[in-house]
């Protein structure tokens, strides 16, 4: 299939263009739907949306293979799906059925999926860095493939425990991929009221460990960018940190009144949508038409309905299953 | 065939030939902690292994207890079977984010996908005039919370067995030993080999009142029934080892044997493992008891350097037969 040069000397073909753009929309629409779904109290708990950021998991994920593992924050609808964990299982987990990808115990902050190597769905801030640093290695002693990819938002980079485990990966040398999803607010403290350096690429140094900025509204960007990261870990064994400039379209979580930013900056970052951006690179690039976009969009829309369908047709655990996967084995 | 013939070791050396037993045993057993290779361990326990294993297998990690306990734990769910030493139970707050939030909970939040096979071993307790920030008894605090299983180990025997069989649960063990019973002589049979982590024990078999006791409790309850023996009063001492899960079996065994029961800890009182045996005795054995269940717990202070106050801030075996004497003049 022909490439063509979209922009950046980024280079693409339609049918990679295309497969980004459906998972993109996969995850926005599938967002867009659990929002809808939360009104009418389908969906309980904290709901995290990630629309605006799914150039990240995206074009991260590209980079990936099914030997490496993956750790992920509340805000993981995005990654799961772009894991390829089953859309079903994770509506019916926010749903709170036992069908879910977490049996109804963890909800849409907890999404586990072992056999895609999808370990969460972490939900303290910082807390998931040190578990890939000892995922890392684990892989390192048992000379095993894979490598550990470990999103985080910047606001993990205020925690100690960001410190500490740049400091244990580069003193362990073990193939962790820090991946920091830059959306510039900590829940509804900006990253300037939080950070001395603001750049916070530049802590790698510290640590020595490789580090690198992308603009992480760009999938195409954020695909290159992570291919050379991932390319640097399996190659020697240590840590890289990359980090994704991206933004949060929407609010926090489903209680936020967003008084902390202005409509005009939420207006001006929509303005770089990765979803448009890819689509309209493609179509002025003659890769594709509209008729190619809308396809997608039906194809979408059938595959999150079926997800829906799915976990209303799902199931609640029954009461004596309570305190099941307390211990592996009940005392 | 098994060799019932004894040896007096102290209490570190059967720490020692348990850890070293395994690390032989097993090649996924690796120590990590602070001061575990170069050092020797802060307690001399692990002296010498870094000759014998190799920088592989024990791991010197700096001061960051968040980061490593949190390694320890990734590299449980990568495979490995990581032995993590937290060189005092005081630090251990320092990743109680870690234990509780990660380690305890990933089994349950995953739906039963994840277990977290990692033994956490902490040197623990009073007695040595370190003051309050090195003298704490944690054991409740942990024993409070489920998918922890946690240990207490107050004799040689354990000291030399428990280690082996906690590396075999698939589901995170917290240990808790000793400081001021490491230089402590004792016999053990030659045969000692893994223990059950499951169950309370009776160390010495009595029908007139039940001590129940763990830790450095366990001691000074058999000194105290040494000496209560010569005044006719013939005590039980059960050692509770296990502290979550609970063994309610064998308490309300030792209850219904005796019919008086007092309870020793060094922890402070107030909410801890004794208040929960209470409770659990009125459940179900109030009407076994003839006289109210007493309790010797620590003092609720910051515990003080000055000896003679540190002694006074816990129980001593004189305050044992105290309170023995005075329990048996009820009849």
């Amino acid at each position: 299939m022909e490439e063509k040069e979209i922009h950046a000397g980024l280079i693409i073909d339609k049918k990679k263009g295309l497969e980004l753009l459906h998972k993109m929309i996969l995850i926005r629409r599938f967002e867009e739907k659990s929002a809808e779904l939360y009104t009418k109290e389908k969906i309980r708990g904290f709901l995290h949306l990630y629309i605006g950021e799914e150039a990240v998991a995206v074009g991260v994920m590209e980079s990936l293979t099914e030997v490496d593992n993956i750790l992920s924050t509340y805000r993981e609808h995005g990654h799961a799906l772009a894991r390829g964990v089953d859309s079903g299982s994770i509506m019916a987990e926010m749903y709170g059925k036992v069908e879910g990808c977490s049996m109804g115990r963890g909800g849409s902050m907890h999404l586990f999926d072992v056999k895609k190597r999808f370990y969460g769905g972490n939900a303290i801030v910082g807390g998931h860095l040190p578990l890939a640093v000892g995922m890392g290695l684990a892989s390192k002693k048992q000379n095993q493939p894979g490598l550990t990819c470990c999103f985080f938002g910047e606001g993990a980079i205020a925690e100690g425990e960001f410190h500490e485990s740049m400091n244990l990966a580069a003193l362990w040398e073990v193939p962790v991929l820090f991946l920091c999803e830059n959306n510039w607010y900590g829940m509804g403290t900006a990253l300037r009221f939080s950070h001395s350096v603001q750049e916070v690429e530049k802590k790698g140094a510290a640590y020595g460990v490789e580090s690198a900025a992308v603009n992480g509204m760009d999938v195409l960007e954020v695909r290159k960018a992570a291919k050379t990261a991932v390319e640097y870990i399996r190659r020697t064994g240590k840590p890289y940190f990359l980090v994704c400039n991206t933004y949060r379209f929407r609010a926090h979580s489903m209680f936020d009144a967003e008084l902390y930013r202005t409509k005009s900056e939420v207006e001006s970052w929509k303005e770089r949508d990765p979803i448009p951006t890819l689509a309209n690179a493609l179509v002025k690039n003659g890769q594709i038409a509209q008729a190619d976009i809308d396809k997608i969009e039906q194809r979408v829309k059938a595959e999150v309905q079926k997800a829906v369908d799915f976990a209303e047709d799902g199931t609640f655990e029954p009461l004596e299953g309570l305190t099941k996967f307390v211990y592996t084995t009940q005392p | 065939m098994t060799n019932k013939k004894t040896v007096t070791i102290t209490y570190r050396e059967a720490l020692k030939q348990g850890l070293r037993e395994v690390l032989i045993n097993n090649k996924k057993v690796f120590l990590m902690g602070e001061d575990v290779g170069r050092y020797g361990g802060a307690f001399a326990v692990s002296k010498g292994f870094l000759q014998e294993f190799g920088e592989d297998r024990i791991m010197d990690v700096p001061l960051s207890e968040s980061g490593f306990v949190g390694a320890g734990i990734g590299a449980a769910l990568g495979g490995m079977r990581p032995i993590v030493e937290v060189m005092t139970v005081n630090f251990s707050l320092l990743a109680l984010d870690q234990i509780i939030n990660n380690a305890s909970t990933l089994l349950h939040m995953s739906g039963g996908q994840i277990n977290v096979p990692v033994v956490i071993r902490m040197n623990s307790g009073i007695g040595n005039q370190l003051a309050a920030q090195h003298s704490h008894s944690w054991e409740p605090f942990y024993a409070h919370v489920p998918g922890l299983r946690v240990v207490s180990v107050g004799t040689h025997e354990d000291a030399r067995g428990m280690l082996a069989t906690a590396l075999q649960s698939p589901d995170p063990v917290i240990i808790f030993e000793y400081t001021s019973l490491l230089n402590m002589e004792s016999e053990i049979t030659l045969d000692t080999g893994p223990l059950d982590i499951d169950k309370a024990k009776v160390r010495k078999e009595g029908k007139d009142i039940s001590i129940i006791t763990y830790g450095p409790g366990v001691y000074k309850a058999l000194a105290a029934a040494e000496e209560l023996a010569s005044s006719g009063i013939d005590v039980e001492v059960l050692d509770l080892r296990v502290l979550n899960p609970i063994d309610n079996k064998m308490i309300m065994e030792s209850v219904a044997k005796t019919h008086r029961v007092l309870i020793v800890e060094e922890a402070w009182r107030s909410v801890s493992v004794s208040s929960e045996i209470v409770a659990r005795i009125m459940e179900d054995a109030f009407f076994e008891l003839d006289i109210p269940v007493r309790r010797l717990c620590g003092i609720e202070v910051p515990i003080p350097y000055a000896k003679h106050l540190e002694d006074a801030s816990i129980p001593q075996k004189e305050d044992i037969v105290e309170s023995v004497l005075n329990m048996m003049q009820h009849d």
